[in-house]
């Protein structure tokens, strides 16, 4: 039996500690840590409620704009304010964007190095990287002259003996599979993806002002006018760039993106073994015309894709058994976020440690639980939902990448799923980005430029007391948060964020979390370099920074 | 060991000459210094050696790595591959754990006294620091241990400059800047919420050029990014300055690009430089996007400037009075003109 300790987990946002119990080369337990807390929610107690979501926001900067979203709508919600279309459309194309460039930004720049052996690629031959390049896809870099152009460059880096970014990786470990020509293909790519990010997500530098932490949100629709008429307005030319940029995104995730996760994951199709969860929650995404969202919400139980259950946020309660708060209902009790309490209370080593109590608390964040039950969220959850509920889109997408890889649709149930599922999700919402911006447009033609709901922006419009909750179904799955308002200020502030679902400790009966659970009996080569423990845990793109601020704030 | 150039390095990246001359001239720019100076820019990455750089986060957000991320003169492939040598970042790096730790000791041992910290995010100091933990130990011990052989640090973003948004009232962790825990050592402070990548390279650049950090004001801040206050150098300042304000989200004067101060804009309280470089490669800022500025360069500001959509002129402030009066006049007699000394 081993104890093997992973902190920091990096490539990841936020403070992330793995812990896990090794024995005949396979994991036998494991627990997530958080291990720092900012108190955001005790931060936001007093203040202004149109201004909750610059704060929220800052909750994290990579999976920016998600926050912003789900506060508006928590207090859309709590005043009863129904938003223009156009407000809607803009903040669509701002999520949209957001979620096809965070997940590509993943798949390379988080997730690819789990699986890429950047150092094997120094022996590829140029020639017939670009040979397999060719048969996966005709994106214009495929040639041997650029393949040759980026070995020399890494190879360049490698002999400077300045291994940056990529030194001390696991490099030539057992567990990498993929032959020299599909490393260096993938290095390629991740260099490739790095220019591309900055550039797509200038759609959202337009709408919102700047990228990360967007600035044109407003609680009764966006703060961002259009007039066609105008050059200080959304008008002609911020549509004609728009459609660049989402053309731009549609082409990196068609032709870069899809056929590197299709030739990885052939590689690597005996991890649609490991890392599965059976209960699944998403929230339902991008609100149409008709009121009903693009991407269907759903409660997934015991991988029965038969049924699917309405979502009821009442249904949500979190536990702190295994958390450093405490309760005054006791350690047991399980509370709704609108009655939650934030108590710190840190019963951890002193640092410095070398373990945690793991048999007390031992995390930052608290374990939500739908009906009692551990919920895994994200694109996986996503896809499941749409997919069972026949939406045509994903179901296509799904099917080609079911049918490319050869594998049925249990496949998604595993680590590999939740990666292919990532690409899926990006895939369909790029292209669904230009129906988004076709409706923005002849919205506009048709002389509609009301961008924002005014009526109860005024707080003396306000009723003395209201309480509202916000969904997002955000790139790192179900987001939402809950306000309660009182005398014009707000009284309690707190959100349930996709990597508390995900990332969640134990809970009151010792039930495992979601990632936790996953990891159990993921098999281990070599304990000193698990990298096998990274991809699993990777491929749910955990966000820390944002899981470790669920705290309640109440007015004593 | 043998350490390329950064001018090598760009060369190696398929980066053209022309191309890299236009990016010492755009730096220049953001440094607000003369085009006579490109020369010496351009000379100093074709011949001093990479800098290390070890990046610490601690209670961040990510926004200014992600920030950063964005860069495009140079871009972050180049930032990371060529012109620093990146040797400690959690959120990019390869390894993790253990292998990620070893990292970060090799750096500070190998780069003795040379080595540039970048931090983000603020750090916690109630109850011994422990809200954050990376490797079992907390980020006021990471900081100090770091700090001690570096050559200078830049700390990045309101959270780390001034304590940011885990500082804003009650402040629960404690949680403070670099300056309030570093004293015997260079720190300049780069403060937005996020920082803006330019700023960034600027500085880096700078540091490279000279030798030293560049000249700050008494918060710490570059003057060539901070010296000037947004409202002096924002597009809608005539709209300012003849009365024309906009008054609702979407009405005549939000859709003509007037100016945002009855909205609430705090431009008339941030020196930054927003206004001329802009963000993500000059695409917008929020008040070029019809938003108000919420001040996100100056220390404290989450309470300082709260509540964000009050108007100014229901304060009795300068700006208050100016506006009733009536500014034009005044803007012409140059009694609005503030300016950022060192
Ligand atoms: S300064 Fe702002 S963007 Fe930077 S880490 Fe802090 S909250 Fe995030
Ligand atoms: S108040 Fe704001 S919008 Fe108006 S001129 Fe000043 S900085 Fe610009």
């Amino acid at each position: 039996m081993a104890r093997l300790v992973i902190d920091p987990v990096t490539r990841i946002e936020g403070h992330l500690r793995c812990e896990a119990v090794v024995a005949d080369g396979k994991v036998k337990d494991a627990y997530s840590s958080c291990t720092m807390w900012r108190g955001i929610e005790v931060i936001m107690k007093g203040r202004d409620p149109r201004e909750a979501w610059v704060f929220v926001q800052r909750l994290c900067g990579v999976c920016t704009t998600v926050h912003a979203i789900a506060s508006i709508r928590a207090v859309e919600d709590a005043l009863k304010i129904k938003v223009p279309r156009n407000a809607d459309l803009i903040r669509n194309l701002i999520m949209a964007n957001q979620c096809v460039q965070d997940h590509v930004i993943h798949f390379y720049h988080l997730h690819a190095l789990d699986w890429v052996d950047v150092v094997s690629a120094l022996k590829a031959d140029p020639a017939k990287t670009s040979e397999l390049a060719k048969t996966i896809s005709p994106w214009p870099n495929n040639s041997t002259t650029y393949f040759k152009a980026v070995q020399d460059k890494l190879k360049a880096f490698v002999e400077r003996g300045q291994l940056g970014i990529f030194s001390n990786g696991y490099w030539g470990h057992p567990a990498y599979n993929l032959p020299p020509e599909a490393n260096l293909m993938a290095v390629a790519h991740y260099l490739e993806a790095l220019d591309w990010q900055k550039e797509v997500i200038k759609m959202m530098a337009m709408l919102g002002a700047k990228n990360p932490h967007p600035q044109t949100f407003l609680v009764g629709g966006m703060a961002i006018p259009i007039d066609p008429e105008s050059q200080n307005a959304i008008n002609a030319g911020t549509i004609a760039a728009l459609n660049k940029y989402a053309d731009m995104a549609i082409e990196f995730v068609e032709k870069v993106y899809i056929p590197d996760l299709l030739a990885v994951a052939s590689f690597y199709k005996d991890w649609a073994k490991y890392g599965g969860n059976v209960n699944f929650l998403a929230c339902g995404e991008y609100p149409e015309a008709n009121g009903k969202m693009w991407l269907p919400a759903g409660i997934i139980k015991n991988k029965n894709l038969k049924e699917i259950y309405p979502v009821d946020h009442k249904k949500i309660q979190e536990y702190i058994t295994r958390s450093y708060y405490k309760y005054s209902k006791g350690e047991n009790a399980g509370l709704h976020p609108w009655d939650g309490e934030t108590t710190p209370n840190y019963t951890g080593p002193k640092p410095p440690y070398e373990y945690l109590n793991v048999d007390g608390k031992y995390s930052w964040g608290k374990a939500p639980r739908y009906e009692d039950l551990p919920m895994e969220v994200g694109p996986l959850a996503r896809v499941l939902v749409a997919y069972a509920s026949g939406h045509k889109e994903v179901k296509e997408a799904v099917d080609m990448v079911m049918k490319k890889l050869g594998v049925g649709p249990e496949a998604l149930f595993s680590t590999l799923g939740r990666t292919a599922a990532r690409g899926i999700i990006a895939l369909v919402t790029a292209y669904k980005t230009k129906d988004f911006i076709n409706e923005l447009a002849a919205n506009i033609k048709k002389g509609d430029y009301t961008i924002a709901n005014t009526e109860k922006w005024d707080p003396k419009t306000w009723p003395a007391e209201a309480k509202g909750m916000g969904w997002h179904d955000a790139p790192r799955g179900a987001l939402s948060h809950y306000i309660v308002i009182k005398n014009k200020k707000i009284e309690n502030y707190q959100m349930v964020v996709p990597s508390t679902w995900n990332l969640s400790p134990r809970d009151n009966k010792g039930v495992r979390g979601p990632v936790e659970e996953a990891l159990v009996n993921t098999p281990v080569a070599d304990s000193k370099q698990p990298l096998e423990l990274l991809r699993t845990i990777h491929s749910f793109d955990p966000c820390m920074a944002c899981g470790m601020h669920i705290v309640e704030v109440k007015e004593e | 060991m043998e350490k390329g150039t950064i001018y090598e390095g760009l060369v190696r990246r398929g980066v053209s000459r022309r191309d890299f001359l236009k990016f010492c001239a755009t730096t220049a720019a953001v440094l607000g210094l003369s085009s006579s100076y490109v020369p010496k820019i351009a000379e100093a990455m074709e011949k001093k050696e990479k800098p290390v750089v070890v990046w610490l986060h601690f209670q961040d957000c990510t926004g200014c790595s992600e920030s950063v991320l964005r860069a495009t003169k140079p871009t972050i492939g180049q930032i990371v591959l060529d012109v620093v040598s990146l040797e400690y970042h959690e959120t990019i790096m390869a390894a993790a754990g253990h292998q990620a730790e070893k990292s970060l000791h090799d750096a500070i041992k190998k780069y003795k006294g040379k080595y540039l910290v970048v931090v983000e995010g603020a750090i916690p100091t109630k109850d011994g620091g422990l809200y954050c933990c990376i490797g079992g130990r907390a980020a006021v011990d990471i900081l100090k241990e770091v700090a001690k052989d570096a050559a200078a640090i830049i700390a990045i973003g309101t959270c780390a400059t001034y304590g940011g948004i885990p500082a804003a009232k009650p402040n629960p962790t404690g949680a403070v800047g670099v300056r309030d825990i570093i004293k015997d050592k260079p720190v300049i402070n780069l403060p937005g919420c996020p920082l803006n990548v330019e700023n960034f390279t600027a500085t880096v650049v700078y540091f490279l050029t000279f030798g030293k950090l560049p000249k700050t004001d008494n918060l710490g801040r570059p003057l060539f990014a901070h010296g000037i206050l947004i409202h002096d150098n924002c597009e809608r300042r005539g709209h300012f300055d003849t009365g024309e304000f906009a008054k609702s989200w979407g009405d005549k004067g939000h859709r003509l690009g007037w100016c945002l101060y009855e909205l609430g804009c705090k431009g008339p309280f941030a020196y930054h430089n927003c206004p001329t470089i802009r963000w993500n490669d000059g695409t917008s800022w929020p008040v070029m996007a019809g938003h108000p500025c919420v001040a996100c360069s100056e220390p404290k500001f989450w309470d300082a400037n709260a509540p964000f959509y009050a108007g100014l002129q229901n304060k009795d402030s300068f700006f208050a009075k100016a506006s009733k009066i009536g500014l034009g006049a005044m803007a012409v007699a140059g009694l609005t003109k503030k300016e950022n000394k060192e």
